[in-house]
């Protein structure tokens, strides 16, 4: 299916945010996650079912002020 | 005390903009803050290399919500930066324009009464309006954080009447003053009008020497609350003399 990963359109065959970051190749556990918007904690990362269309951001720390 | 914390140093860092990563290491460090501020973004190359300034540093940690313009931003972003950093503490940004990056009151009072009510330790970054500051606590905020400044303008203390009554009205409540401080001295000035901290980020990062401008920054800061608890003077209109006139010769001719 087609979707959005930080702004970029991307085809994947990962059902779930789980499986979507284990396919690209992120430490699931140094970043957080959001689903059309809505954040995703950790644990229910693998029950967040993608479907198409879906925007998924994947942050990490950054410097800030 | 700041949600329970108390803080020897009253500095508070920013870490973005720094020439290397290295440099921002060794500012923290030359500053003697103990809570630096962070953000969220889209993964990027080196950010395994920033994890272990963060976690090498000592800090508290206080992630900001930079960057976000509405409510419903703010929120998750805040939920992310909890989850990400692992701390109830958010440095709330609901900024209003993206010119003069001035929060929007409106929605940062909104955001804050959710995220209070969600368990948050609110940091609110907002203006000397007392009003707003009012709000702000029956949101659920016990700091508020008023601007010197817009961010990164380095102007300091724009408004000096209206922080000091910020100050006279908020007696008990820490107030941070969060954005615009460009030199020691005006960082200095906050904490002798009784301020209880300082958060710049722009005036350490783009100096020419960042780590010395940090240490700069960290004796201002520690000076300038020293002088508050001395207790200052009165200024007066007039002179009055401090060497006594008592037993002074005549040497008229």
């Amino acid at each position: 299916m087609r979707i959005d990963l930080n702004g970029e359109p991307l085809v994947t065959a990962a059902t779930t945010l789980a499986l979507l970051l284990d396919e690209q190749g992120f430490d699931a556990a140094c970043v957080a996650t959001a689903l059309d918007g809505a954040f995703v904690p950790r644990g229910q990362r693998a029950a967040a079912v993608l479907s198409d269309g879906a925007r998924v951001e994947v942050l990490a720390p950054m410097q800030g002020g | 005390m700041f949600y329970g914390t108390s803080l020897s140093s009253r500095l508070m860092l920013g870490t973005a903009q720094y020439p290397s990563p290295a440099i921002l290491r060794q500012a923290i460090t030359a500053s003697g803050a103990e809570v630096i501020t962070v953000s969220l973004r889209r993964e990027g190359r080196d950010g395994a290399a920033f994890r272990d300034i963060l976690a090498g540093s000592g800090c508290r940690l206080l992630p900001n919500t930079a960057g976000c313009h509405s409510v419903r931003e703010a929120v998750t972003t805040a939920e992310m930066a909890r989850e990400l950093f692992g701390t109830s503490w958010i440095k709330l940004e609901v900024i209003g324009h993206a010119d003069t990056l001035q929060p929007d009151p409106f929605a940062l009072v909104e955001a804050a009464r959710i995220l209070s009510a969600d368990g948050f330790e609110v940091f609110p970054y907002t203006t000397e309006d007392l009003i707003v500051g009012e709000k702000l606590l029956e949101a659920g905020c016990r700091v508020l954080m008023p601007w010197g400044a817009p961010i990164g303008s380095g102007q300091g203390l724009r408004n000096i009447g209206g922080l000091r009554s910020m100050r006279a009205h908020f007696p008990d409540i820490p107030l941070v003053i969060d954005a615009g401080i460009g030199a020691p001295s005006q960082a200095m000035l906050a904490m002798e009008m009784g301020f209880d901290a300082v958060l710049l980020n722009t005036a350490v990062a783009k100096a020419a020497d960042p780590v010395a401008m940090a240490a700069a920054f960290g004796q201002a800061v520690a000076a300038g609350q020293v002088a508050f608890n001395a207790g200052l003077m009165p200024s007066r209109d007039m002179a009055a003399a401090s060497t006594p006139i008592f037993g002074l010769a005549e040497l008229v001719p």
